[in-house]
């Protein structure tokens, strides 16, 4: 079954990736896969759009129309593509420095105009690709080979801030929960609207090394651990929810998609002809 | 008649005067002739020094601002002390009512009540543009009348036709 | 629709001509003096069913441009100093992933917020090294309202012809300038398309030319080719590569299409210049400026004449030797404080003098201010 997946959605020549040993981007490349293959969506029809860093060459790996661009930017490119051509199902694969740091104007602007894109981020808590320096979704206290001393910033919840900022379908997974981030992908894509599923990943060669948090099966170990899905939240103490990340689906909403309300002004200047 | 006319006019920022630019460069298109315009303006949209630059000519226009001014309008003191001096000998000075009268007796002054008669006789001061425009082309013909008021038509809002139809009037009687 | 003469801003006439060449998509952001060509974008974009999107900045705007024109819809964003700063990691993007759009920078003073609305030509060296590393570059700079609309259609015609950004670079008094234009019919200008891939997509290399183009065809996401395109130096397969062969290789491809093709990018005005005694080399409005001093200088019996490069990127380094080997003293006009003059005295006859003139007050140089030193410098009329 996996090797089926991998013939038809990979680019087996580019393959193996780039990727650490025990690094969790693989598992969430190939869930979105699983998501794309369960929906049965066209190759052709697929475009998938990333930054820079290490989630940022997933798209290469992956056999759709693929575009890998500037730091920070794969949304604005993004934008671009799907205004040009609303028919393309118009994914983006992120990290955690990529969308929140770099990018993350960005990100709250999509999120604003609720444009028909579906994001990824692959949140390692690190800047894996130069090193391990803090990102801004590495814990206030933890070490980066910039916050030698511990990092003084606080973190981002991703999630919220795009909520906040108009996000009209928001998930969290972690590599631990891959069929999870399957799932939730798919919904994204579903959803007329931006669309963003955190994905936490693991980095045990930089964050999981310079925190002592040990080896990959340790950190996937307490991404089990320290999660506590969204609809067992109610049935939990309050004092066991201290300190865990909640996942599964945190928000969806209808709201008016970005293209289709462009279209509508198109159309409008039709029928005043 | 030389084959080019330099006009600036010049007042503060909201007058309308860039649009009253505009509107005379385009009647001279619509006589058959060539014009330019050109702006100068500050950060300000409402307030601060506002001037727009009209030629005029027979033939091609290559640098594009005003050297040799010929014809000066303006509508506040502050533009006519600033750009009194600009204006050649035997120029042609238009200026509100409310400016001081310039001492200078080698150019021909025309002052005249642009901002009463928008404000006072059509109740809109923002009109005091188009005023200057009937004001401006009774006094030096540079563009004839009919096409001058085709391209205020043409360029002022929708539904405001009436009552800028009338501020020209009024300029080409201001005399 | 008749050729009809109007009266138009040089902003205005760049958006006509943009929609004339076939513009799809535009976005930006506002920056004063360039505003006008979003606004009229806006209002027109989708009359014609094409799409219009203020972004959040000036570098999402120009990613957003580079992504529709992947997604096949021919692109166009424009700015002024601040934002054509911020947009060039992106217009080096465009460069190695050779991805046609069209910059259109209207320059203002600088540097950093400088003067807003005053023009400059501060940013000729920015329009060709603004982007870091090696890249190719075409930069137009029109001197008239109706050549702006005639170089925007020829912005997106390069453009799309060797697969690169290309920058229009306006100033202040040209973006603002409105003067009298008669438009071309709809079917008179020329209009060149990029060239699609007919083969297989199995057998398509996206970064491969074939025998006989000067460019690789160029599939639009969507269309069936499925491709990847990215900003590291990659193989004709469109992947990244290390080896030095391939990054040698494409990078050199990449100035050579243009470097190869450079009579069909040379655009130039001259004017009086057979018997001129000496040469105004000058671009943008400046060139108007210089037109009339040439004029005067004429009545005053001063034989001058006008070399006026069109395209300013790549550097006219055939017409500019050309033009020294004849004329013994030229004098280069900008408004800067000596960028176009450096290339001038890269390439200019040794035994031509070369003279410069620069002003950066924010004020279009005069007729007067020229001839002055003309007559001063270049002559010795006077005080020499």
């Amino acid at each position: 079954m996996p090797s089926k997946l991998l013939d038809k959605y990979f680019r087996m020549d580019k393959l193996p990736h780039i990727w650490c040993p025990g690094c969790g981007h693989g598992i969430i490349m190939k869930a979105i896969v699983d998501a794309i293959d369960k929906m049965g969506l066209e190759k052709d029809k697929v475009c998938i759009v990333s930054g820079i860093g290490c989630s940022s060459r997933a798209p290469g790996y992956m056999d759709f129309n693929t575009l890998h661009t500037t730091h920070g930017r794969a949304l604005a490119f993004a934008t671009g593509i799907k205004m040009a051509n609303p028919e393309l199902h118009v994914i983006v694969v992120t990290g955690d420095g990529d969308s929140a740091a770099i990018g993350g104007n960005h990100l709250i602007h999509a999120s604003r105009r609720n444009i028909d894109i579906t994001t990824i981020i692959f949140n390692n808590n690190i800047y894996g690709m130069t090193g391990g320096q803090y990102s801004p979704t590495t814990p206030t206290g933890e070490k980066g080979t910039t916050a030698p001393y511990g990092n003084i910033d606080k973190d981002f919840d991703l999630c919220k801030l795009s909520k906040a900022a108009g996000a009209t379908y928001v998930g969290r997974a972690t590599a631990y929960h891959a069929k999870m981030i399957k799932d939730l992908t798919i919904k994204g894509i579903q959803n007329k609207g931006f669309s963003i599923i955190e994905s936490l990943s693991v980095c045990p060669t930089y964050y999981g090394r310079k925190n002592k948090k040990g080896d990959s099966p340790d950190m996937m170990k307490t991404l089990k651990n320290n999660t506590v899905n969204i609809k067992a939240v109610d049935k939990l103490d309050k004092n066991k929810l201290e300190n865990k990340i909640i996942i599964g689906e945190l928000y969806s909403s209808k709201e008016d998609e970005y293209t289709e309300s462009y279209q509508k002004i198109i159309d409008s200047m039709q029928e005043g002809r | 008649m030389k084959s080019q006319t330099e006009l600036r006019l010049s007042g503060s920022g909201g007058q309308g005067l860039i649009l009253a630019g505009i509107i005379l460069a385009e009647a001279a298109i619509l006589d058959g002739k060539n014009s330019i315009q050109t702006q100068s303006y500050g950060p300000e949209a409402r307030g601060g020094a506002s001037k727009a630059e009209v030629i005029i000519s027979d033939s091609e226009i290559n640098y594009p601002k005003v050297k040799d001014c010929d014809v000066l309008l303006c509508l506040t003191q502050k533009s006519c002390d600033e750009y009194l001096d600009s204006l050649k000998k035997d120029g042609i000075l238009i200026i509100d009512k409310n400016i001081n009268k310039p001492n200078r007796d080698d150019i021909n002054i025309y002052h005249v009540p642009i901002v009463e008669r928008a404000k006072n006789d059509i109740g809109i001061s923002m009109v005091a543009n188009i005023v200057a425009l009937g004001a401006i082309s009774k006094i030096t013909k540079i563009v004839s009348e009919d096409m001058l008021k085709e391209a205020i038509l043409k360029r002022v809002p929708p539904g405001t036709e009436e009552i800028n139809e009338k501020a020209y009037n009024y300029g080409l009687n201001i005399l | 629709m008749n050729n009809k003469a109007k009266l138009m801003q040089g902003n205005e006439a760049c958006v006509e001509g943009a929609l004339a060449a076939g513009m799809q998509f535009y976005a930006g952001y506002p920056i004063t003096p360039s505003t006008e060509i979003a606004e009229i974008s806006a209002l027109k974009l989708p009359k014609i069913g094409g799409k219009f999107i203020q972004m959040e900045d000036e570098i999402s705007s120009m990613a957003a441009i580079i992504g529709a024109s992947l997604a096949g819809k021919k692109s166009m964003t424009a700015t002024s100093g601040p934002g054509f700063s911020l947009k060039q990691e992106n217009i080096g993007y465009a460069a190695i992933t050779e991805v046609p759009c069209v910059i259109v920078n209207v320059q203002r003073g600088g540097p950093s917020t400088g003067l807003p609305t005053s023009p400059s030509q501060g940013d000729v060296m920015q329009a060709r090294w603004g982007t870091h590393g090696d890249h190719p570059v075409i930069a137009l700079t029109p001197a008239s309202v109706k050549e702006t609309f005639d170089l925007t259609v020829k912005a997106f015609n390069y453009a799309e012809k060797y697969r690169t950004p290309v920058m229009l670079i306006l100033d202040e008094v040209i973006g603002h300038l409105r003067e009298k234009v008669e438009t071309p019919n709809k079917d008179e200008a020329e209009i060149i398309d990029r060239v699609k891939p007919t083969c297989d997509p199995k057998d398509y290399n996206p970064y491969e030319v074939e025998d006989g183009d000067i460019v690789p065809r160029m599939a639009s996401f969507g269309d069936g080719y499925r491709y990847h395109v990215t900003g590291l130096v990659h193989d004709k397969t469109g992947f990244p590569s290390n080896d030095s062969t391939i990054a040698e290789n494409l990078v050199n491809r990449l100035m050579n299409k243009i470097g190869d093709n450079i009579d069909d990018i040379s655009n130039f005005e001259e004017y009086v210049l057979d018997d001129a005694d000496i040469a105004i080399i000058a671009y943008g409005s400046t060139a108007r400026s210089a037109k009339s001093a040439i004029q005067s200088a004429r009545e005053q019996g001063i034989k001058v004449g006008l070399f006026r490069p069109v395209t300013i990127w790549p550097f006219l380094d055939k017409q500019i030797r050309h033009l020294t080997n004849k004329i013994k003293k030229v004098i280069v006009v900008e408004m800067n404080l000596g960028q176009y003059v450096l290339e001038v005295e890269r390439v200019a006859n040794k035994d031509c003098e070369v003279f410069r003139y620069g002003r950066v007050n924010g004020r279009l140089i005069t007729p007067d201010e020229i001839l002055e030193k003309i007559k001063g410098d270049v002559l010795c009329l006077a005080n020499c």
